[in-house]
């Protein structure tokens, strides 16, 4: 990737983009995910096609007779959106090279998924996907489980959170198990450019100019970013951008970018927060406060210390 | 002209591919259809297709690519088996419910557990109510020729459904037979451009939303359009089946009738054991009994009206299924055709027999040994076993 080519782009000019998600859309007030749709679609020189995984952002844009998309959009099943985009790609490549469609129509190709579809069901399709190197961004707004179906979780929810499926209990306190770190498993598939995300007040810019870059990539590219979902959370509606500014202050949610095997951090916070001040504003952790947890957010605490180290290094920073 | 060859089953659809020249095609290797697809990347390694050729990770991948595929707007094919089916299950009912033309071919064999690669009809019979069109071939000749066909019936606007070809894995896959083919220019004439009537994903200047959520308020009439399209096909089916003929010879309809006009006594089969049946009807009949055959070739849509035309007139019918349908009164083509028959008055008096599991050789012996079941009915008058193993050990 030349990524001198790629333009940050201005807020003004930003500003005077036709959004392409349209409002009436059923996802609930307060949604991390359609902040971040938004500003992907905003972000694009080109015309985009969609493929959306199941998941909330595909039951609550798509009611038919309705639609909320402005771009071209195929929802085929959950665990299927990279595969699905794949056969998109493919057939936009064999008509171009046949002349069946003219040489200058340039398009870009996005799927879009969940982390339970990305994580865990879709985890197949991802990954044979970016190993054929079909030109298409992946992207993963990662709410920490599967909101849609009533806050259960996923291979993304965090030690210790209270889920449906791992309930804090009088025995077990919630979920016993470490979040998989994905995005490194996309870096371990040597794509052109991954990248972890978040919309954070903070810096606009942030996951507009990281789509620009993704989508002028040379070949597949993936974007985490992390998006609250408030119900599952459980946090004030109101709460969803400063809780996920949190997310990126207290080195949980790290920002940066692999570009063509190489680590660039994107935000360093001033200040790195104790994990704390983004486990107490939710309900989901509440449970971990009672003296007998301690342990608990003590793992949590290292095991960011750790990785942000990791990360430091990998990144030229220490 | 058309081409005189020596192909296997596998052969004369790959080449049958080459020909149609699909814009896509993702696939995923199984026995035994892996022939197929090596042939066929060979004819793309070779530059003879212009077939974006995807080798995905699993036959979930493969059908969901081939969806994404048809949807951005050409033409798409694949090609599995069995475990294979069994693992694209999911995302045929989504080709089917978003009327994409997807042509697909399924070399039958058996499902596991226990693993068996050979022949039966326990994968494409498992998918009978996907809403797929479905074809049956009896050897490599037919399943070249409704390979050809299936294209057309497949993207006919009124029709726009998915289409499968199946054959017999091994007995037809991998034998090697005579066989004519049509020159390249005859097959593209024939099945003619990808016509695109409807907007793809690739037309940026008008978005389409392909598989929305659909609650209760639509999906009943989407259902009903489907079933719509399923009944267009019948005519479509039927003329296309004619124009081939025209081309190439050979005329195609929903089954083929052998010596039944006559005939007291039926069997009814589809697939590659109508060969050997034919074989028994012939031997029968130098005996002076009077025995026929129907062999099914469309079992969807299935062709109830027409076949109970055709077996008005038999005494005795022998129902053959080379799948079992656990639980039920018999196999499914037994269900679907007694079902039909109960529109006929004086129905023939009909019984079930399951063989050829797992690949087992229906010999000439076994037919004729169904025929003779076939006889003592019509001699005693009543059936007493309605479903019976015509090649088990008890």
């Amino acid at each position: 990737m030349n990524e001198a080519a790629v333009k940050p782009i201005t807020i003004k000019e930003l500003s005077r983009r036709r959004e392409l998600l349209a409002p009436g859309h059923r996802l609930c007030p307060g949604c991390g995910a359609p902040i971040a749709l938004r500003q992907i679609l905003l972000a694009s020189d080109y015309p985009v096609v969609l493929a959306n995984a199941t998941g909330c952002v595909e039951v609550s844009t798509s009611i038919f007779p309705y639609t909320s998309w402005r771009v071209p959009w195929i929802h085929n099943a959950f665990e299927n959106a990279a595969a699905t985009i794949s056969g998109v790609e493919a057939m936009y490549r064999s008509l171009k090279r046949q002349g069946k469609i003219p040489a200058d129509r340039e398009i870009r190709f996005i799927a879009i998924g969940g982390d339970g579809g990305t994580y865990d069901i879709g985890l197949q399709s991802l990954s044979g996907a970016l190993e054929r190197g079909h030109r298409f961004l992946y992207v993963c707004y990662n709410n920490e489980g599967y909101m849609n179906t009533g806050i259960q979780r996923s291979s993304a929810s965090p030690l210790g959170a209270d889920t449906t499926t791992s309930p804090a209990g009088s025995v077990i306190p919630g979920k016993r198990e470490f979040r998989k770190n994905l995005t490194e498993i996309v870096v371990a598939h040597e794509i052109p450019y991954v990248a972890q995300s978040a919309t954070i007040p903070s810096r606009w810019g942030e996951l507009v100019n990281k789509v620009r870059k993704a989508l002028d990539a040379p070949g597949p590219s993936f974007i985490n970013i992390l998006a609250s979902c408030n119900r599952g959370w459980r946090h004030d509606m109101d709460e969803t951008l400063e809780l996920t500014q949190l997310a990126v202050d207290t080195c949980y949610w790290p920002l940066y970018e692999v570009i063509n095997g190489e680590y660039h951090l994107t935000y360093k916070p001033k200040e790195k927060k104790p994990i704390t001040e983004w486990l107490k504003r939710q309900g989901r952790f509440r449970h971990l406060f009672r003296p007998e947890n301690e342990g608990i957010i003590k793992r949590l605490q290292e095991k960011i210390d750790r990785d942000w180290e990791q990360l430091l290094r990998k990144c030229g920073e220490l | 002209m058309a081409k005189i060859v020596a192909y296997s089953g596998n052969q004369a659809i790959a080449e049958a591919m080459r020909q149609i020249n699909p814009d896509v095609c993702a696939a995923y290797p199984i026995t035994p259809q892996t022939e197929l697809m090596q042939q066929f990347a060979s004819f793309v390694a070779d530059g003879l297709v212009d077939t974006e050729l995807v080798t995905v990770e699993s036959e979930h991948s493969a059908m969901s690519a081939c969806v994404g595929a048809a949807a951005a707007g050409g033409r798409v094919m694949t090609a599995t088996s069995a475990q294979g089916m069994a693992l694209m299950w999911e995302i045929m009912y989504c080709a089917s419910g978003l009327r994409l033309p997807i042509v697909m071919t399924i070399v039958n064999r058996a499902l596991n557990a226990p693993l068996n690669i050979h022949g039966d009809h326990s994968d494409s019979m498992g998918a009978r109510d996907s809403g797929w069109i479905q074809l049956y071939s009896e050897n490599a000749q037919e399943a070249y020729d409704n390979l050809i066909q299936a294209v057309r019936i497949g993207e006919e606007a009124s029709v726009r459904l998915p289409v499968a070809v199946c054959y017999d894995g091994f007995i037809i896959s991998h034998s090697i037979e005579r066989m004519e083919i049509l020159e390249d220019e005859q097959v593209r004439g024939f099945i003619g451009p990808y016509r695109n009537e409807f907007h793809s994903l690739l037309d940026v200047e008008h978005p389409v939303t392909y598989g929305p959520v659909d609650l209760q308020d639509y999906y009943t009439e989407h259902k009903r359009q489907q079933v719509e399209a399923m009944e267009n096909a019948r005519r479509i089916i039927l003329e296309v089946g004619e124009e081939y003929g025209r081309l190439s010879g050979r005329r195609y309809g929903y089954f083929e009738e052998y010596r039944l006009e006559d005939a007291e006594i039926g069997m009814l089969i589809l697939n590659s054991a109508a060969g050997t049946a034919k074989e028994v009807v012939d031997d029968l009949r130098a005996r002076g009994v009077r025995a026929g055959l129907l062999k099914l070739r469309v079992f969807r849509p299935f062709p109830f009206r027409e076949l109970i035309q055709a077996l008005q007139g038999l005494q005795v019918l022998a129902v053959m299924d080379r799948s079992e349908s656990f639980g039920a009164m018999g196999g499914p083509v037994f269900n679907e055709v007694r079902s039909a028959l109960l529109e006929l008055e004086g129905s023939p008096l009909t019984f079930n027999y399951i063989y050829g599991l797992g690949g087992r050789e229906p010999t000439l012996s076994e037919i004729e040994r169904a025929f003779s079941r076939a006889q003592e009915v019509l001699q005693k008058g009543r059936v007493e076993v309605l479903h019976d193993y015509l090649q088990v050990r008890e």
